[in-house]
């Protein structure tokens, strides 16, 4: 009996700390509620349904989709690209997310160093890669100082540059996951790790990556979708004619075509769902979105 | 000032297909310490919480002073309440924190300086008043939510593991203030706890809970020395059980039938011949026979074996087997003048009637 | 091995921040073109900042928007917050999902949502518009700041200050309220932010009536890049991380608050 009373006792209800009326959590959240509905859910929505009722209630606009060759070159570009950039952070971002967790002294400095561009705006940060970048930017410069160039390279708008930048701006939102995991390990383990015969490297494959990998998953799946939706970055830095689905969609806008807008908006919103939703399946990693709410 | 009187009359609490008060029936007098002692999950909190009005019991009735407080929210009930963790507001100062209830009152400011100096004197903290909580020790601060709890002069103060997260030492100093407190104010003080030492120190009664429902209630003494089942037995102290079968009686006491010798027992109830019974006895009233018995030796005897020897500072407890392979216990004031038994030697253990009991 | 790895992340931390470095640096060439390094430094375009009034009144654009966005995220979603952890199960769950849902859905699909709709009420190329639309996207921010101060907040605060004689709405004020305030100005400061730095829904309703800081720069960038933009670009950041030194300062101050 009394092991079937422990487990029910921790699902009790905690007690309330006010007694609260039924309604007024209600009317709480109401206003809020209302607010988004009306100036947030409802806009979107009703962007969203002229995918499926232009001119007439139709699902045309999604079978044209998948015969379209601009969408299928956008849409393989957007894909390749967040691939890429999802790789780079991790291998980037792990590197930095231990030493974070390996610091002690230094530990302020990485954080300020890896918080500023965090919270710096993307177009700033993506203005910084123009400068960089740029004919006349510091790498440029550098590459003729050095003499391994004889003119100035393009580096700007060239997919490169799309991807360099992107990697730099989301770095962060894979670094603060895996730091964050990292932290939680306790230290014990590897000391008994290596107190069982493992080498520095043994130690580091057989038990402080394994448990850092809730850590490496939350920050794949926020990179992989933040970058799936990427816009101001790829149309300052990127080639013109490497468009992401973003770029697409803000393009047909501006030819007021909104049923081709709102077709693609419905096709990016799905695949950042369906890949949220895969990731809570196979992982169980969906908290990452409020963890790092930016 | 007299202390409020509490019935609690077939308290229940269900969450949803799990009960965790299932019945409990208490009369608590006007001035007196009682304690809720039980195991996590016996229900004990989730009692204190009703009476305090943070739950509302699924059914049976909560009367203070002969009225039913049932429908009154916990703000009007008049309880003061010190809780585990203490429970101090982080950011009012000391003053404001003790000051708390009485600003709720309606206390004049002049009023209420004076009544929080008076409260601090009583905790033993004058001068206090301008500190922050998290400046003080935990013992500290375990003294300001007490004259946080008394200072509006509630008539029953609830207490809910006030003590837990303080080292040993401060948790004893802490008991013997509470019981001072206690006979100072004459309320009425209901104290919730899993720790037995605890209980028995402070408490005028004690209500031992287990799974949802009091296994026994009464004065510490009465239940160390006569625990009514097997639960009380164990969880208040420590016991040997023996199985045994039941012989017949003999001037109001037991005989039955335990490892091949007869054993006498104390024993209310009347088991009828033959059925199987267990009788519970302590550790430290059992004696070697050979050893310093005061004479007569007692009653009891029963042959064992030693099984394993422990000095334990201050006495050394022996592990035993009888015949039929029932293990027991037996703990003895070390002395120097006292031969160790090492493990192996045959021995015979005797102890007093009056200290075997029918569980 | 040790030396290895410290200079690989000195590398990597390199790459992390210099960019943003070198934007100061830029800031205080004296070319008129962008180059680096800079031939001679000087103030000269923040003295060009500062005379160009379109540059002036998009920085007052900006600051007023997030400041009436501050107030209506922060007011919404504090008393979002404080409802929503006692909302039933289902409802909870469907109401989070709708608050926190800008965190996911991309930023051009809320951006062309809003355009689509405020433009059939004239919300285009107003500040309004902006607020409201900015507001939406700041609101997750103050709801998880907020609920996050909710649970750390211990439940036997709240029911000592009960037993004590306060009424409920009393123990709202005089307990729960100033227990959360480091989690609401936190979330605050978010909101600011959220909505300063916001571009992609600014860029389709600022129209030619409402155009804040973040889109007067995307329209130099895209048309004439000129180092003023380093100059503005150095002064948001500085003031972002002033803003974030401070909420880092109220989180902590919160986390004493809520272990005695």
């Amino acid at each position: 009996m009394s092991e079937a009373v422990a487990p029910a006792l921790l699902a009790a209800p905690r007690a309330p700390g006010l007694n609260w009326r039924r309604a007024v959590p209600l009317l709480l959240v109401a206003p809020l509620l209302a607010f988004m509905l009306a100036l947030y859910a409802a806009p979107v929505l009703a962007m969203l349904s002229r995918s499926l009722l232009e001119p007439a209630p139709t699902l045309a606009h999604y079978i044209e989709l998948a015969g379209d060759e601009v969408f299928l070159k956008v849409f393989t570009n957007t894909l390749s690209t967040t691939v890429t950039v999802t790789l780079g952070t991790l291998l980037l971002g792990y590197p930095i997310a231990l030493g974070m967790a390996r610091a002690r002294r230094l530990l302020p400095l990485i954080l300020v160093i890896v918080l500023l561009p965090f919270w710096t705006s993307v177009l700033v940060r993506s203005y910084a890669w123009m400068v960089l970048l740029g004919r006349h930017g510091l790498v440029n410069e550098v590459l003729l100082a050095l003499g391994l160039l004889d003119r100035p390279m393009r580096l700007l708008n060239t997919p490169l540059a799309t991807q360099i930048a992107m990697v730099h701006i989301l770095l962060p939102y894979m670094i603060l996951p895996i730091a964050n995991a990292l932290r939680q390990i306790d230290p014990s383990l590897a000391r008994a790790a290596a107190g069982l015969g493992a080498g520095p490297f043994g130690v580091f494959r057989q038990v402080t990556l394994p448990l850092s990998m809730p850590g490496v998953m939350a920050g794949v799946l926020l990179v992989f979708v933040l970058s799936l939706g990427f816009y101001i970055t790829p149309a300052l830095v990127g080639g013109p004619r490497d468009m992401t689905l973003s770029m697409l969609i803000a393009q047909r806008v501006e030819q007021l075509d909104w049923a081709y807008a709102a077709t693609l908006s419905a096709v990016l919103l799905a695949t950042a769902l369906a890949i949220i939703a895969l990731f809570q399946r196979v992982f169980g990693v969906g908290t990452a979105f409020r963890m790092s709410a930016r | 000032m007299e202390g409020a009187s509490v019935t609690l009359s077939g308290l229940e609490k269900r969450y949803e297909n799990f009960g965790a008060v299932r019945g409990v029936s208490i009369d608590i007098r006007s001035g007196e310490f009682l304690t809720l002692l039980g195991p996590s999950g016996s229900g004990k909190t989730t009692t204190l919480m009703m009476i305090a009005g943070f739950e509302t019991p699924s059914a049976g009735d909560i009367a203070i002073d002969g009225r039913s407080v049932v429908a009154l929210p916990p703000h009007r009930r008049n309880i003061g309440m010190v809780f585990q963790n203490y429970a101090l507001f982080p950011h009012l100062t000391v003053a404001e924190n003790i000051g708390f209830p009485l600003k709720q009152r309606g206390v004049p400011k002049p009023e209420r300086a004076r009544l929080v100096e008076e409260a601090l004197e009583l905790v033993r903290l004058p001068g206090y008043g301008a500190r922050q909580p998290r400046q003080l020790s935990g013992g500290q601060q375990q003294r300001v939510a007490l004259a946080r709890a008394i200072v509006f002069k509630p008539r029953l103060l609830l207490m809910d593991e006030p003590l837990g997260a303080l080292d040993k030492q401060l948790r004893e100093s802490l008991q013997l203030e509470m019981r001072r407190l206690h006979a100072d104010l004459g309320i009425t003080f209901i104290y919730v706890t899993h720790d037995q030492e605890e209980a028995l120190t402070m408490s005028d009664r004690i209500a031992v809970m287990n799974e949802g429902r009091v296994a026994q209630i009464g004065a510490p003494e009465e239940l160390y020395d006569r625990p009514e089942n097997r639960f009380v037995a164990s969880f208040i102290g420590e016991s040997n059980f023996l199985p045994a079968t039941v012989r017949g009686r003999e001037d109001g006491v037991l005989v039955a039938e335990c490892a091949g010798t007869l054993v006498r027992a104390t024993c209310a109830g009347t088991p009828a011949t033959g059925e199987a019974v267990t009788l519970a006895t302590r550790p430290e009233r059992l004696r070697f026979v050979d050893g310093a018995w005061p004479a007569p030796p007692p009653a009891n005897r029963m042959p064992v074996t030693v099984t394993e020897a422990v000095f334990v500072g201050e006495r050394c407890r022996y592990l035993l087997r009888a015949e039929d392979g029932t293990a027991l216990v037996l703990k003895e004031p070390s002395s120097a003048a006292t031969r160790r038994r090492e493990a192996g030697e045959r021995a015979e253990v005797a102890w007093s009637v009056a200290d075997t009991i029918l569980v | 091995m040790r030396l290895l790895g410290g200079g690989l992340l000195t590398l990597l931390l390199a790459f992390l921040g210099l960019p943003i470095l070198l934007v100061g640096i830029v800031s205080f060439s004296s070319a008129t073109y962008l180059t680096f390094p800079p031939p001679e430094f000087g103030l000269r375009w923040y003295r060009a900042y500062l005379g160009a009034r379109d540059w002036l009144d998009a920085t007052w654009l900006s600051l007023a928007v997030a400041a009436a966005v501050v107030v209506v995220s922060t007011l919404l979603g504090t008393l979002a917050a404080i409802g929503l952890a006692r909302l039933p199960r289902g409802l909870r769950v469907a109401a989070t999902g709708l608050i926190l849902s800008p965190l996911i859905v991309p930023g051009i699909v809320v951006a062309i949502g809003v355009y689509y709709a405020y433009s059939r009420y004239g919300l285009v190329g107003s500040p309004l518009g902006l607020v409201l639309a900015h507001s939406c996207l700041a609101v997750p921010f103050v709801v998880t700041s907020v609920s996050a101060s909710f649970a750390g907040l211990d439940p036997r605060l709240e029911q000592a200050a009960l037993s004590l004689g306060a009424t409920p709405f009393g123990t709202f004020r005089q307990v729960t309220l100033p227990l959360i305030r480091p989690g609401v100005l936190v979330g605050a400061l978010f909101a600011f932010i959220t909505s300063f730095d916001e571009l992609i829904v600014s860029l389709f309703l600022s129209g030619q009536g409402a155009v804040t800081l973040p889109r007067r720069m995307w329209d130099d960038l895209r048309y004439a890049i000129d180092p003023t933009i380093a100059a503005v670009s150095t002064l948001t950041v500085v003031l972002t991380a002033l803003l974030m030194g401070a909420a880092h300062w109220l989180k902590r101050r919160g986390e004493r608050l809520h272990t005695p």
